[in-house]
């Protein structure tokens, strides 16, 4: 009995030591990389890191510094990180258990559920601020409602940044959290079960914990989306410096009249949110 | 307004297929008997807010000279100015702000001098039967009216600015859009209760009613056109220009709402 992996009479100590034993051959296999996968890997990276060159050539490096200190560039830099976190909060707070129910739960018209998930990804930002606002709006489905029950208006505020930023983002919180519900081992819950714990116990101890690379993964890309949110943003919560006006909002405009300022603007979002995402990643993730 | 431009495309792809299959013309471009060389693609890079006119101007103007196809790249005049001074292939540059034209031809992209050849007038743009009763710039300071501005670095909204300051009216607007077209459908929508605009965009919408004030003499733009120096066809460019300055290409101009300039 102890030989069959799927018998849930084993300790979960077992499967558990597999773990390292799976990984480390892969890693052995990477020490010489065939020129067929180096290559394509090779003009991949120069192709995604060409543009940032571009950037890097342009910015008047001269006067950065009193560019750095502009009225409203920290204000904006502000806005977008705490929206942007803000915003991956409550893809967290939402998107996980959605995550799970598509990939732990058969219920019918699971797949629809799964497609419509990603609507987000595939409607152009600018129909998804529409959208919203046709729902959230003034005259919305239910903007008139929360407007007249709680005195509740969400376009043109920050709370409309956060939501605009959150229903751009979500998508990617949630496929990121469903692959690695489906890719982690079932054997654990089933033998937490086993041994009495509730299904809500299982997720928080078990089954959380055994995803948590992915939740932290998702989490990163809902949290680059959001910081790079346009459309939707501008669209439903509008743009005035100081409560909506974010660092992408604000590096457009500067294109409209300075080509330079708009650099700028565009190399300090890059290098803040390079830097926290590097910051994480040796934090949290430890992949490295 | 895009099932025009589909039209227009789907009359370029048919007359490309046309002079493909009659063998017409080695390079794409008919060989021309007389002595007009006007032929080819006319690539025209316009300002969003003359979509409608010039899709009109473009049909007209294909339609007066068999076996030229015009090109349009409607955008933001910034974002065009943008694109010719990074060697975007154009024939022809219709800005929306001479401002914008100057970083043109500053840089030495434009052939000969710019010609303003419309003008367009703000106006303040409300929902349809203007349900909250605006009639001057004074009325949009109330304290529950929600406003709309074009942000001070597109045209629209330096011209705004200009109106307010003229106006001796101070307001605070709910959002700063990033074009003309963003703080129209904030009416459109119902999430202003006025915003404003051009009057040819109110002319367009059959959404918002336009409401003229004093000021908005002040409030002015004039659109300059130029052929540019690398244009790929000079001969159409030209042609083109000509023809938007005609009596004809004036009409249509009109008909949208720009003036005389």
């Amino acid at each position: 009995m102890t030989g069959t992996p799927g018998a849930p009479g084993g300790t979960p100590t077992r499967p558990a030591a597999r773990w390292p034993a799976r990984r480390s051959p892969a890693r052995r296999g990477g020490r010489r990389a065939p020129v067929a996968l180096l290559v394509p890997a090779g003009l991949g990276l120069v192709f995604l890191t060409l543009p940032l060159a571009g950037l890097l050539v342009r910015t008047p490096w001269a006067t950065l510094p009193e560019r750095l200190t502009a009225p409203g560039v920290l204000t904006a830099l502000r806005l977008s990180m705490v929206c942007a976190t803000l915003a991956t909060l409550l893809c967290l707070l939402l998107g996980v258990p959605l995550a799970w129910l598509l990939a732990r739960v058969d219920f019918p018209g699971r797949r629809l559920v799964r497609a419509l998930v990603t609507v987000p990804l595939v409607l152009p930002p600018v129909v998804g601020g529409v959208a919203l606002l046709l729902v959230f709006g003034r005259r919305g489905l239910l903007g008139g409602w929360l407007d007249e029950t709680f005195g509740l208006t969400l376009p043109f505020t920050t709370t409309g940044v956060v939501l605009a930023e959150a229903f751009v983002a979500m998508p990617f919180l949630v496929i990121a959290v469903e692959g690695a519900l489906r890719g982690a081992d079932t054997r654990y819950e089933e033998a937490a079960a086993t041994l009495g714990a509730g299904r809500w116990t299982t997720f928080t101890r078990v089954t959380l914990p055994l995803v948590a690379p992915g939740v932290a993964a998702g989490a990163v890309l809902a949290w680059a989306r959001a910081l790079g949110e346009f459309g939707a943003t501008i669209t439903f919560a509008g743009n005035y410096p100081g409560t909506t006006q974010t660092m992408p909002l604000a590096v457009y405009l500067a294109l409209e009249t300075d080509l330079e300022a708009a650099i700028v603007l565009s190399l300090i979002l890059l290098v803040v949110s390079v830097a926290i995402l590097a910051g994480l990643r040796d934090r949290w993730i430890g992949t490295s | 307004m895009s099932i025009r431009t589909t039209r227009t495309a789907l009359a370029a792809a048919a007359v490309a297929a046309l002079l493909a299959a009659t063998g017409c013309g080695g390079d794409g471009r008919p060989a021309d008997g007389g002595g007009s060389a006007v032929g080819g693609t006319v690539t025209v890079f316009a300002a969003a807010s003359l979509t409608g006119a010039f899709t009109t101007i473009g049909t007209q103007f294909e339609a007066a000279h068999p076996g030229v196809t015009v090109r349009f790249n409607f955008a933001g005049s910034s974002g065009l100015a943008a694109q010719i001074n990074q060697g975007a292939p154009a024939d022809v540059f219709a800005s929306a702000a001479p401002a914008t034209m100057t970083t043109v031809t500053d840089a030495g992209y434009a052939d000969g001098e710019p010609t303003t050849f419309v003008r367009n007038q703000l106006v303040i743009a409300v929902p349809k039967g203007n349900p909250r009763g605006i009639a001057a710039l004074a009325d949009l300071t109330g304290p529950d009216v929600r406003v709309a501005l074009c942000a001070e670095q597109v045209p629209c909204g330096a011209a705004a600015g200009r109106a307010l300051t003229a106006a001796q009216v101070r307001l605070t607007p709910v959002t700063l859009e990033q074009d003309v077209k963003g703080a129209l459908s904030k009416v459109t929508l119902g999430e202003v209760d006025a915003a404003l605009v051009y009057r040819t965009d109110v002319r367009a919408s059959t959404d918002v009613d336009g409401v003229e004030f004093a000021e908005s003499a002040g409030a002015v733009n004039d659109y300059p056109i130029i052929v540019l120096r690398d244009a790929p066809n000079p001969a159409g460019a030209q042609a083109f220009v000509a023809y938007v300055l005609s009596e004809p290409g004036r009409a249509v101009l009109t008909e949208a709402g720009f003036q005389a300039p």
